[in-house]
């Protein structure tokens, strides 16, 4: 079981949490070219390694996080509040 | 090579069984090799055989950072069958069947494939009418398929949880009946042994750590084991294929590692001679019985992208709650070990057999969890692209710009979520 420091809850199981893949993506705007569309989609870094990723607390806040995470060694590095003013409300 | 027959078992028998050989030889690798396969499972076995067998390929060597077979090919549910739906897909499925359904001979290798039937419980109207389009679909291919009413799947399978008060009654059951279950060691045994007798060289603990390019082309790999040039290269690594990818310098896939586990328990007397599959309403668990006794299953991913060749505690939980709610009889039964592969999600649940941005370097990944059935296929149709350098027409769209086309072949219409396929 990974055990995830959630800012506004404390520390909980992952099973309280849904995984929402890869958090450095960032998608283009909507009349970007469609190339920009087609990699943000589908295709992917794939980290062996640390990544950023994202969860949702969906049985908990429901909050969207941002976490720091090795894909080997599952050891979590950082978590932080995806949305940019709970980063700031939180300092974290 | 001593072929196995039953004159041979017998004088063995009678001869202290010192007339057997070395199964496959232990090569050294040679400086040079016409094609190169990375990754020694089934997939990358069986396309060193039909290279050798069906395109007349001599200089082939296949190469393994581990052992044989221990990657993915050791870590499945061992089930095979050909219940798909999309075009591509099915046609593919299906030659692999046939494929299977002859492989112990074609080998000389008992695979011990058993042809005990795959059953998909059916729980409401709807599934039944959505199962009996697809398996109709299954038999325009030439495939076999039927739906069973409640009334035969209970003369089949007494002792499924039938109570009609249950979260989500059976109502019935999608059967195909050619499929079943093989030995996942003997398979791939079987396959680098007919290799090794056609000439194809094995060589394990063999790691590439580096890929050697000039410019569209691929000279040679950088090994544990020194370097091989290369005419050829065939990635053929299930989980590991980003890695071998990003040595080659060729950006990003539309695949992500994920791990899935499976589960054995003790062994018990015969009590299912039949693969079920159990799928509503989130649940997703499938099980049969090997030859050993033990019950052999599995369910959902593990939920998050990983690397590591190890499960979670709450799949545990979540399969031994459908083990017991489609099977209370097992309520008191152990679960003897767990272990876990990482497998190749692709976005849309679909596998690629496909040429790269390289000019002489093929890619066979993308098998989500459904690489085991899929081994004698994907060695069939990654072997003719290899030695033709074109696609079969079964693979044409299981390429990677398939996305870019706006085509998706994604059995479960899940979306491009790697983690939603299986």
């Amino acid at each position: 079981m990974i055990r995830i420091q959630c800012p506004f809850c404390g520390e909980r199981d992952h099973s309280e949490f849904t995984y929402g893949g890869d958090g450095s993506i960032k998608y283009p705007a909507l009349n970007a070219p469609i190339k920009d569309w087609l990699a943000a989609v589908f295709h992917r870094k794939n980290i062996r390694g640390l990544q950023l990723e994202s969860w949702h607390h969906i049985n908990g806040c429901r909050m969207w996080l941002l976490v720091e995470r090795d894909t080997v060694t599952h050891k979590i590095e950082s978590v932080r509040a995806a949305h940019i003013d709970f980063q700031k409300i939180l300092k974290v | 090579m001593t072929r196995f027959s039953a004159w041979n078992v017998i004088k063995n028998g009678l001869s202290n069984q010192k007339g057997w050989d070395r199964q496959w030889q232990d090569c050294e690798p040679k400086d040079q090799y016409d094609v190169v396969i990375v990754g020694g499972g089934i997939h990358g076995l069986a396309t060193a055989y039909y290279l050798a067998k069906n395109h007349g390929i001599k200089n082939i060597a296949v190469v393994e950072k581990g052992w044989l077979g221990g990657g993915n090919a050791g870590r499945n549910t061992t089930i095979v069958r050909s219940n798909y739906f999309q075009p591509g897909n099915r046609q593919f499925y299906e030659h692999s069947l046939k494929l299977w359904e002859n492989l112990s001979h074609e080998l000389n290798y008992n695979v011990m494939f058993s042809q005990r039937g795959h059953v998909s419980l059916l729980h409401s109207p709807s599934a039944i009418d959505t199962a009996a389009r697809r398996y109709n679909t299954m038999r325009l291919t030439g495939s076999d398929a039927e739906i069973w009413g409640l009334k035969k799947l209970k003369q089949k399978i007494p002792h499924l949880n039938y109570n009609v008060n249950a979260r989500f009654p059976i109502m019935g059951a999608a059967v195909q009946k050619r499929a079943g279950t093989a030995r996942h060691d003997a398979v791939v045994w079987g396959f680098a042994r007919a290799a090794d007798q056609r000439g194809v060289n094995i060589i394990q603990n063999c790691e590439v750590i580096g890929i050697k390019r000039d410019k569209g082309k691929i000279i040679g790999l950088e090994t544990s084991r020194g370097f091989i040039n290369c005419k050829k290269v065939g990635f053929s690594a299930a989980g590991n294929t980003t890695l071998l990818w990003n040595m080659a310098g060729l950006g990003e896939l539309p695949i992500e590692s994920h791990k899935l586990q499976a589960f054995v328990t003790e062994p018990l007397k015969p009590l299912l001679d039949h693969v079920v599959v159990f799928g509503v309403g989130g649940a997703h668990f499938y099980i049969s019985q090997s030859d050993k006794g033990g019950l052999v299953f599995g369910g959902d991913l593990d939920s998050y992208k990983s690397y590591a060749q190890r499960g979670n505690l709450p799949i545990v939980q979540d399969v031994a709650e459908c083990a017991t709610s489609i099977l209370p009889c097992l309520g008191r039964v152990r679960l003897l070990r767990h272990w876990s592969g990482t497998c190749d999600m692709s976005m849309d649940g679909s596998h690629f057999i496909c040429k790269t941005p390289l000019k002489n370097l093929y890619l066979n990944a993308g098998w989500n969890y459904g690489g085991f059935k899929a081994g004698p296929s994907a060695g069939w149709y990654f072997a003719d692209l290899i030695a033709n350098d074109r696609p079969d027409g079964v693979i044409a769209n299981h390429d990677l710009k398939r996305f870019e086309r706006g085509i998706n072949i994604d059995e479960r219409g899940a979306g491009p979520d790697p983690k939603l396929h299986g």
